[in-house]
């Protein structure tokens, strides 16, 4: 049976209970990766808040970041797409040098989707207009195509019946799936979550995870900063752990949860497990 | 009070052409000097926010400067000093060839003092949006001028539209300075039918009722404006 044919016959449910390892697009595909971060450092004045990172994202590679409080997870997600600088060390992303003048940090930022913790849609917009602007003021696409390609989103993610509505209207979580609509509708080649659902009711947290795995599954390049230990579970392919500003341990998800060599992993594992 | 009151002088000829002449000209220059000040207190606004020091310290400078030095003494300055600053040629081109020197010298004076107290209007509206909406903007591929243009700004200005109604009243008010270089607007049209006729209490009482009349259409204007751009809360029902 082919990998098509499997995909094709795949019911929505099975296809969220599939486990990472049998997604059905290849990981890399041969290319260079999509972010290389090596000896990332930077500082708050005084404070170290990155000390010397380093993470190879392949292609079609979902990763979770997780860590306690502090750690600088968002920090560096946030130095990905350029949102902060750092101070030293180097950073290609989709082939581009973040961090160098001649950059062209722009059409970068526009090819890399962003979800925030807070979710930052437009207020001043309705649904439909936040998931077109950038479409049409930035890809220059006609207003006609960016609503089509919204609309389309919008039934992705699960809110066909919200475009005309303003954010305000909405509740946490549809706010948060428009904000992935909004992301998707740039055509990213990644997706960078910075804690997507720390904002979120708890019976709202679901939703959006069921956005993301979905995303995980059709192979798009992830960097999920969370502490939902069952999404990354269930769609990450690596797992990094972050204390102190530092990667202590980069592992495949299914060694992370089984035998996490790092004596903070260990602990941070057994207290989140355990709520 | 022995005083003949006689109401009739304001609506006979030609001291009803006076009060009209002189509306006019108050209507001119405030709204011309409030174009002006909306534009270039935008400006400066968005460049006090920007994320470099110099752009930010030029744009206090300017606030500093135009807030600071009374409306009058600035009025004066444009009027009598900086046409003799100027190079000769440009100076008497600005006192003998430009056509009514006084009515641009007030517009130009009152529109960028006024433009001062807008910048920081709308500099402070711009600080009240989230930084996460510059960020998310930003994130999205949009140039720094395409998220103050689409994002910010857009929710700046409804932020400071009520602060910015007291100054668009403020300009109706502070235009009647510009009679001290020469502009014959509403106040010092009534002053002239009060030295023609002795009726200066007709006369005054009528700016009065002229100035709160421009008021309290302004105020309607701006509420209304207020209503069409404000967006549903919460709770609304659009939902």
């Amino acid at each position: 049976m082919t990998k098509a044919h499997i995909q094709a016959s795949r019911t929505p449910a099975e296809i969220v209970e599939m486990p990472a390892s049998v997604r059905v697009v290849p990981i890399s595909q041969g290319r260079k990766p999509m972010v290389e971060i090596s000896k990332l450092y930077k500082s708050y004045g005084p404070i170290e808040v990155l000390k010397g990172c380093d993470l190879v994202v392949e292609r079609g590679e979902v990763v979770v970041i997780c860590g306690p409080s502090g750690s600088g997870k968002s920090t560096l997600i946030k130095c990905v797409n350029g949102l902060e600088r750092f101070d030293r060390g180097a950073l290609v992303v989709d082939g581009v040098r973040v961090g160098e003048r001649a950059s062209d940090m722009t059409s970068l930022r526009a090819r890399i989707g962003m979800v925030s913790q807070h979710f930052e849609l437009y207020p001043h917009l309705t649904v439909l207009q936040n998931i077109c602007l950038a479409q049409v003021h930035v890809l220059k696409r006609s207003k006609v195509e960016a609503q089509a390609k919204a609309r389309a989103l919008l039934a992705r993610v699960g809110l066909p019946d919200k475009e005309g509505a303003y954010p305000a209207q909405l509740s946490g979580g549809q706010q948060q799936r428009v904000a992935i609509a909004r992301a998707l509708a740039m055509d990213p080649v990644a997706m960078l979550f910075d804690e997507p659902t720390s904002a979120l009711d708890p019976e709202m947290i679901g939703e959006v995870l069921a956005v993301m795995l979905e995303l995980a599954r059709d192979g798009m390049t992830m960097i999920v900063v969370t502490h939902e230990m069952g999404f990354a579970r269930k769609a990450a392919d690596r797992v990094v752990f972050m204390d102190k500003g530092a990667i202590v341990e980069t592992a495949p998800t299914q060694q992370f949860f089984d035998e996490p060599r790092a004596e903070r992993a260990k602990l941070f594992l057994s207290r989140i497990l355990s709520q | 009070m022995n005083y003949s009151w006689n109401w009739s002088i304001l609506i006979q000829p030609p001291y009803l052409g006076w009060l009209a002449s002189g509306l006019e000209l108050t209507l001119v220059i405030s709204i011309s000097a409030w174009i002006l000040a909306l534009i270039a207190g935008t400006l400066v606004g968005v460049v006090g926010t920007l994320p470099h020091r110099i752009p930010r310290m030029l744009a206090a400078t300017y606030v500093g400067m135009f807030r600071n030095i009374p409306l009058l003494l600035q009025l004066f300055l444009w009027f009598f000093v900086v046409p003799e600053l100027l190079p000769s040629g440009w100076g008497f081109w600005l006192k003998r060839d430009l056509p009514f020197p006084e009515l641009w010298t007030s517009m130009l004076a009152l529109g960028l003092f006024t433009s001062a107290r807008v910048a920081v209007q709308v500099g402070s509206g711009i600080t009240a949006v989230s930084s996460g909406q510059r960020m998310a903007a930003v994130a999205s591929g949009m140039s720094p001028a395409q998220a103050y243009r689409l994002v910010l700004l857009p929710q700046a200005f409804r932020i400071v539209l009520p602060p910015l109604t007291s100054d668009f009243l403020t300009v109706f008010k502070n235009s009647a300075l510009a009679l001290t270089i020469g502009v014959f607007e509403l106040t010092a049209q009534t002053r002239q039918i009060e030295s023609f006729t002795f009726q200066g209490f007709e006369a005054f009482t009528a700016a009065t009722i002229v100035y709160l009349v421009i008021a309290l259409l302004v105020t309607f204007f701006m509420r209304t404006l207020e209503r069409r751009v404000a967006l549903p809360d919460t709770m609304g029902a659009a939902s």
